[in-house]
């Protein structure tokens, strides 16, 4: 079943927590992965793989390069997973 | 003049402890780290040997979820070990390009390669996380300790099978003395706890298959030993140019005094039958430290409890030592904590450093019958006291490949 952007939010902010670090509380909708998280390229890749599984999508390589925000992570993985 | 190397910080993660006390107090008591495997290998999978010297403490006990999420076990096991070390060499102060590391593995990240293979077949290659091939490398864990410490004065990871340890802490002791660095974090770490690993070495008939004693299982120079014994776990050292350590008024357990190391150009896997290579290594550490044999109160022995392999080094101790052979207490760790491979040589350093420092061999366990050509003064059940005085300790390193490492400690 799909999930909502709220689910989805929490679901993500589990994931760069656990691979990351970053407390779960700071990952928030208009935060910058790189400008406020601090995540590296090879950190995002590692996020993108794990929330592929996690929520049954497909995020493309040229689409990562526009998941600037949480929320744009948010929005392109609530939107794939219909 | 050449630069005295010093030992001013000791960390380890062992299947005796979960750092330097907790592992000496076990030794000192004579206790076994190794245990029947908790799992279904033996059922699932035919291995013949279903037991191993694991580590007391998990990783995942003391570091955070992250942390090994991004590395190997193997690299957490160094990180571990390195954290306790630079906290007991009371975190130094020194420019980050003259501190080096030199940290290795005998066989790396096998348990992120395979996991990552059964990530392909079971859900295709696009499943498989990105962090693999940094986890799986096998200078993962020198790179890790790299960073956690930003030492810049250069990171290796010297790999030469159940030598790499000690290897390693030969390459930083050359990086002091050379006058590459101050400072060098140095040991060995290993993790290979794994099925593949096990069958391996179980089809060379190199493990023990002592199943229904596995504390019993390690048993170096008894008549009856039939193999290794799988460990897993890291020892780490902090080495300083003495002038540094005292400068800063750094307590120091040791001296690490020579190096010698060597090759037996003879087989992949089976040592030289006469320790030929192995003597030479010894010469050459005590050659390195400007001593000779008169000065050698305690060897730590490679002595792994297989057939062929311990006695070839006790006959080489032995021919080496001459008449001062029965004067010399040897001690084989490997008992209490099974082969930690690429770990080895790095806790056993640490070993004889505590027993240079505290003046006391460790022992060697479940040596019921010792073989009769043993001629060296094996410390059993019991840790003996070494003598007062400026004395040296050996601790031997040996790997698949004809790989001999010798390094010579002396008393601070």
């Amino acid at each position: 079943m799909a999930k909502s952007e709220q689910e989805v939010l929490e679901g993500l902010a589990n994931i760069v927590a656990e691979e990351t670090g970053v407390d779960a509380a700071d990952v928030q909708g208009d935060k910058s992965f790189t400008d406020d998280l601090d995540i590296d390229s090879l950190s995002m890749m590692t996020i993108v793989t794990v929330a592929e599984e996690e929520f049954d999508v497909r995020i493309p390589d040229e689409d990562v390069q526009n998941l600037v925000t949480v929320n744009d992570a948010v929005k392109y993985i609530t939107a794939a997973q219909s | 003049m050449a630069k005295t190397v010093v030992v001013t910080g000791l960390g380890a993660t062992t299947p005796l402890g979960g750092d330097v006390p907790s592992t000496w107090e076990g030794a000192l008591a004579g206790k076994s780290g190794v245990r029947t495997l908790d799992n279904d290998w033996a059922e699932k999978h035919g291995i013949t040997s279903n037991f191993a010297g694991q580590v007391a403490v998990k990783p995942e006990e003391v570091l955070s979820r992250p942390e090994t999420k991004r590395m190997d076990p193997s690299a957490q096991m160094a990180i571990v070990a390195t954290r306790e070390a630079w906290k007991d060499a009371g975190e130094p102060e020194v420019d980050p390009a003259r501190l080096g590391v030199v940290v290795s593995s005998g066989i790396g990240g096998v348990w992120t390669l395979l996991n990552a293979w059964d990530t392909v077949q079971e859900k295709g290659a696009a499943r498989v996380r990105p962090m693999t091939v940094p986890m799986l490398m096998p200078n993962s864990p020198a790179a890790y300790v790299e960073l956690e410490l930003g030492a810049k004065a250069g990171a290796h990871a010297p790999v030469s099978a159940c030598a790499s340890g000690a290897e390693a802490i030969g390459m930083a002791y050359k990086m002091i003395v050379d006058g590459r660095a101050e400072v060098a974090v140095a040991g060995g770490t290993e993790a290979a706890t794994h099925p593949v690993t096990i069958a391996s070495f179980g089809a060379m008939h190199a493990l023990s298959t002592r199943n229904d004693d596995p504390a019993g299982a390690s048993r170096p120079y008894d008549v009856t030993r039939d193999g290794f014994v799988m460990g897993e776990g890291s020892g780490i050292l902090v080495l300083e140019s003495e002038e540094h350590a005292k400068a800063r008024g750094a307590h120091i357990y040791a001296r690490l005094s020579g190096v010698g190391m060597s090759a037996d150009a003879h087989h992949i896997a089976a040592p030289e039958p006469t320790g030929e290579g192995q003597t030479r290594a010894m010469t050459f550490g005590l050659d390195d430290a400007g001593l000779t044999t008169a000065d050698v109160c305690h060897v730590n022995a490679h002595a792994t409890s297989t057939v062929v392999g311990d006695m070839i080094e006790a006959r080489a101790i032995a021919g080496l030592m001459g008449s001062r052979a029965s004067e010399v207490l040897l001690s084989a760790t490997k008992s209490m904590t099974g082969h930690l491979l690429g770990g080895a040589g790095a806790v056993e350093s640490v070993f004889t450093i505590k027993a240079l420092a505290e003046r006391l061999a460790p022992p060697t366990i479940n040596v019921t019958e010792p073989d009769p050509e043993l001629e060296v003064d094996l410390v059993r059940d019991k840790p003996r006291e070494l003598p007062e005085g400026d004395i040296a300790a050996i601790n031997n390193s040996f790997g698949f490949g004809g790989h001999n490492v010798a390094l010579v400690f002396t008393n601070a």
